[in-house]
């Protein structure tokens, strides 16, 4: 259980209002996504869950609790996340990067061998443990970071555009496989896209923002056929609209 | 084999041992200091800007000058924590050389961490903080591993530096490779010259090599490369080592004495000369050459050296500050008495000879313009005077300049041993010459009249230091020498070193003196 409740967050450095008074809840099991266009505040409101970013004003609360009541370094470690463009550890090998949390919070090693083995397996990159990001493709430096993100069993899971670097084929494999290992291990999932065909494939509900405020927030079924309004309606028809063009390509 | 060479072989160990050490100790200084500075420098401008400017500032100072520097900066720093805290240190030697180098070393290791650090992605940095690592575990798992190789290539700039530079740490009595290019300089042995150069470049070449292994074999995770590389280092610095502990850890039952020279052949040849009656008299004996004229006296009165010859004008102008011409036997009592009082330094009188300041003229040229003494050079205020590089601003050449009035001739500066070959081609056409010089003779000049006695007499007199002012075996080792050098023999051996054809080395020479001394 993830609440926003409020929220704003205003960078002084550009004097951009990121985030205007952002209220949301998302359930324990969900798979929340948000979409909306670029610069809309999405990676801001993300990096705020972890405290990558400190809010000016409201509340984010996890399981009840105020995440500025934590300790931002243990906060981290309890949540996944995997960022736009991957960010692994260039140094580290593949093992290395997945290990990454779990050598922080002190397991043993066995435990941390057995748990790499286990993720790789599960991303499907078993026998690539001592491999460099440097020698994988962009699809499978992905899987690393949702396996790193995952390495320590958090029950919370950050994604921030996870697939923008795949080509489409790859992306719709690897989007699979997140959905369902979110799904296996009952987490907690908040997804940037932004890309409206993923967002409907893989999402329980959708958030969408623009300008920093929430606009609307519902499930695929109700974002299709209740848009709240235009901005909605025409990110929701960019691909029912490529769906009837395909179509008509096809039959002619 | 070359006698020359032979010799060169055999200063080797010792030489290369000393110039490792400094140099070794300078750059795990220089990193110790500098990598972590580089990391509060890359977090905070208001620290990084004017670290970086003064680190930058000190590189432009020559090497010697800031090497020289130190000697005075610490003298002043012991004086104080002796008074304070009733310790002092040695203010000459290897602590003034590892200051000055270690902060050579900064730069470049200062400037490619903080160049590693500020390029840094800040993807990554942001990726580290996310899993959950504290500033400090970033900066030690991520920030400095992926700095690690820019750092590394600093260090190795700051290696080939060092090491090169180090060979300036022998003027203020450390002794390292640049010994041989600083003798060699000063007796025309070019053999010793390049011998050191050839040294030092190899030293450099192979640390600079052992290091890039080593950072390949961090970059590529090879084990094999780096415990190669590490194996190199330590053998490379443990060869260095192994005569320095061996004579460490050598029974040390002969005391150890150190006598001083200062940088010219007659200086190299009385030191020998000590050296050689001292360790038949049982003492341990090292020799500190190439000192600074006034370094030398300050070694001296300070222990950092235990004897060493010095000249009465000499003494008389800078140390006692006087410029009033009392006469011979009375300068050289007033020394004894205020140099015993003064600083507690034995004399042991003059040793039979003169090395006096005289100015000397081609012969032919002389005549040509009717030259004969100073006092006839104020007809001519065109010619051009050579000296080395200390005359022009000693009390000497003041008096000598105000007593001829010869103010306005233009000055030129040499090495010593180059300004034989300026009045021989008429580069210059009078120099500065010293009286106990083998050279004056051999290209034919003559030494000009010093009518008004503006010149003070310059008798070689044997000091000792403090410590041994009063130890009748060692004053007993070099009593005998007293008086029994006399202005020939003194040119003839300095001549031995000095001549071109069958050069001798200055222990040669001293070999030769010694024989012609009584015991
Ligand atoms: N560190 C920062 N300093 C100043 N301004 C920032 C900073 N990070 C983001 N911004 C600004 O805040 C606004 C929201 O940025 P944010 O990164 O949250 O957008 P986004 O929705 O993730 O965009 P994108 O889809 O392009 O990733 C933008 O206008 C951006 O320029
Ligand atoms: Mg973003």
């Amino acid at each position: 259980m993830i609440e926003f409740l409020n929220l704003s967050k205003a960078y002084s450095a550009s004097g951009t209002q990121a985030v205007r008074g952002l209220t949301l809840s998302i359930a324990p099991g969900e798979f929340l996504v948000l979409i909306g266009p670029s610069g809309s505040g999405k990676t801001t409101t993300l990096n705020m869950v972890n405290r990558l970013v400190e809010p000016d004003s409201g509340e984010i609360r996890i399981e009840g609790k105020n995440v500025l009541d934590s300790d931002p370094v243990m906060l981290r470690r309890s949540i996944g996340y995997v960022f736009q463009e991957a960010g692994l550890f260039p140094h580290m090998t593949v093992a290395e990067n997945v290990a990454a949390t779990p050598v922080l919070l002190g397991w043993d090693r066995p435990r941390i061998a057995a748990r790499v083995t286990q993720l790789l397996d599960m991303v499907q990159l078993a026998g690539f443990e001592s491999r460099f990001p440097q020698e994988l493709s962009g699809g499978q430096r992905q899987r690393v970071a949702l396996a790193r993100a995952l390495a320590a069993r958090p029950p919370v899971l950050l994604l921030d555009e996870p697939f923008g670097a795949l080509d489409p084929v790859t992306r719709e494999a690897v989007a699979a496989d997140v959905r369902a290992i979110h799904q296996r291990l009952g987490l907690t999932t908040l997804m940037v896209t932004h890309d409206m065909t993923e967002a409907l494939l893989m999402a329980d509900r959708i958030a969408v923002m623009a300008d920093g405020q929430l606009v609307q927030v519902g499930s695929p079924r109700e974002l299709v056929e209740h848009p709240a309004d235009a901005f909605v309606a025409q990110l929701i028809e960019t691909p029912r609209r490529r769906a009837r063009a395909l179509a008509e390509t096809l039959r002619a | 084999m070359n006698a020359n060479l032979r010799e060169a072989w055999a200063l080797l160990p010792d030489y290369l041992g000393q110039h490792v050490i400094l140099s070794v100790s300078a750059l795990l200084l220089g990193v110790a200091v500098s990598v972590p500075l580089g990391v509060i420098a890359a977090r905070s401008r208001r620290v990084g800007a004017p670290v970086l400017a003064v680190v930058s500032v000190v590189q432009t100072i020559p090497g010697l000058a800031l090497l020289a520097l130190f000697y005075p900066l610490l003298l002043a720093v012991s004086a104080v924590t002796d008074d304070l805290f009733g310790f002092s240190f040695r203010a000459l030697g290897f602590l003034p050389a590892l200051l000055a180098l270690t902060l050579y070393a900064m730069l470049p290791i200062l400037r490619n961490t903080v160049t590693a650090l500020k390029g840094l992605d800040p993807a990554i940095l942001m990726a580290a903080k996310g899993v959950g690592m504290t500033a400090r575990q970033s900066l030690f798992r991520v920030e400095l591993p992926l700095a690690a190789p820019q750092i590394l290539a600093g260090i190795r700039t700051a290696t080939v530096w060092v090491v090169g530079i180090t060979t300036l740490s022998t003027p203020i009595g450390q002794t390292s490779l640049g010994n041989y290019i600083f003798t060699g300089l000063q007796i025309e042995n070019w053999i010793f010259v390049l011998f050191g150069c050839v040294a030092a470049a190899a030293l450099a070449l192979v640390l600079d090599l052992l290091l890039a292994m080593a950072g390949a074999g961090l970059g590529r995770r090879s084990h094999a490369r780096l415990v190669l590389a590490a194996a190199g280092l330590i053998a490379v610095i443990g060869a260095a080592l192994l005569p320095e502990l061996i004579q460490a850890h050598a029974p040390q039952a002969r005391p150890m004495v150190a006598i001083g020279a200062k940088n010219f052949s007659e200086q190299y040849i009385l030191a020998d000369l000590m050296a050689g009656r001292l360790e038949r008299a049982g003492f341990s004996v090292a020799t500190k050459s190439d000192l600074g004229s006034t370094i030398a006296f300050r070694a001296l009165s300070s222990g950092d050296i235990d004897a060493y010859v010095d000249y009465s004008g000499t003494l008389w102008g800078n140390i006692l500050g006087r410029t009033d011409m009392p006469g011979r036997q009375a300068m050289l009592d007033t020394l004894a008495a205020r140099l015993k009082a003064d600083y507690g330094i034995a004399s042991l009188g003059s040793l039979g000879f003169e090395n006096a300041y005289i100015f000397a003229m081609r012969a032919d040229r002389a005549q040509a313009l009717n030259i004969k003494s100073l006092a006839d050079l104020a007809r001519h205020p065109e010619l051009r005077i050579g000296g080395d590089f200390e005359i022009f601003s000693r009390p000497e050449w003041r008096a000598v300049a105000k007593a001829y009035d010869l103010g306005r001739m233009k000055r030129r500066q040499y090495q010593p041993e180059f300004l034989y070959r300026a009045v021989v081609s008429g580069d210059a056409d009078v120099v500065s010459a010293f009286s106990s010089d083998g050279r004056i003779a051999r290209y034919g000049l003559v030494i000009l009249g010093d009518p008004k006695a503006a010149l003070p007499p310059y008798d070689a007199m044997l000091l000792v230091g403090p410590a041994h002012a009063h130890d009748a075996a060692f004053l007993a080792a070099l009593k005998p020498l007293e008086g029994e050098i006399s202005l020939t023999l003194m040119q003839r051996a300095n001549l031995m070193v000095d001549r071109d054809q069958d050069k001798q080395t200055p222990a040669a020479a001293a070999a030769w003196l010694d024989r012609q001394i009584p015991h």
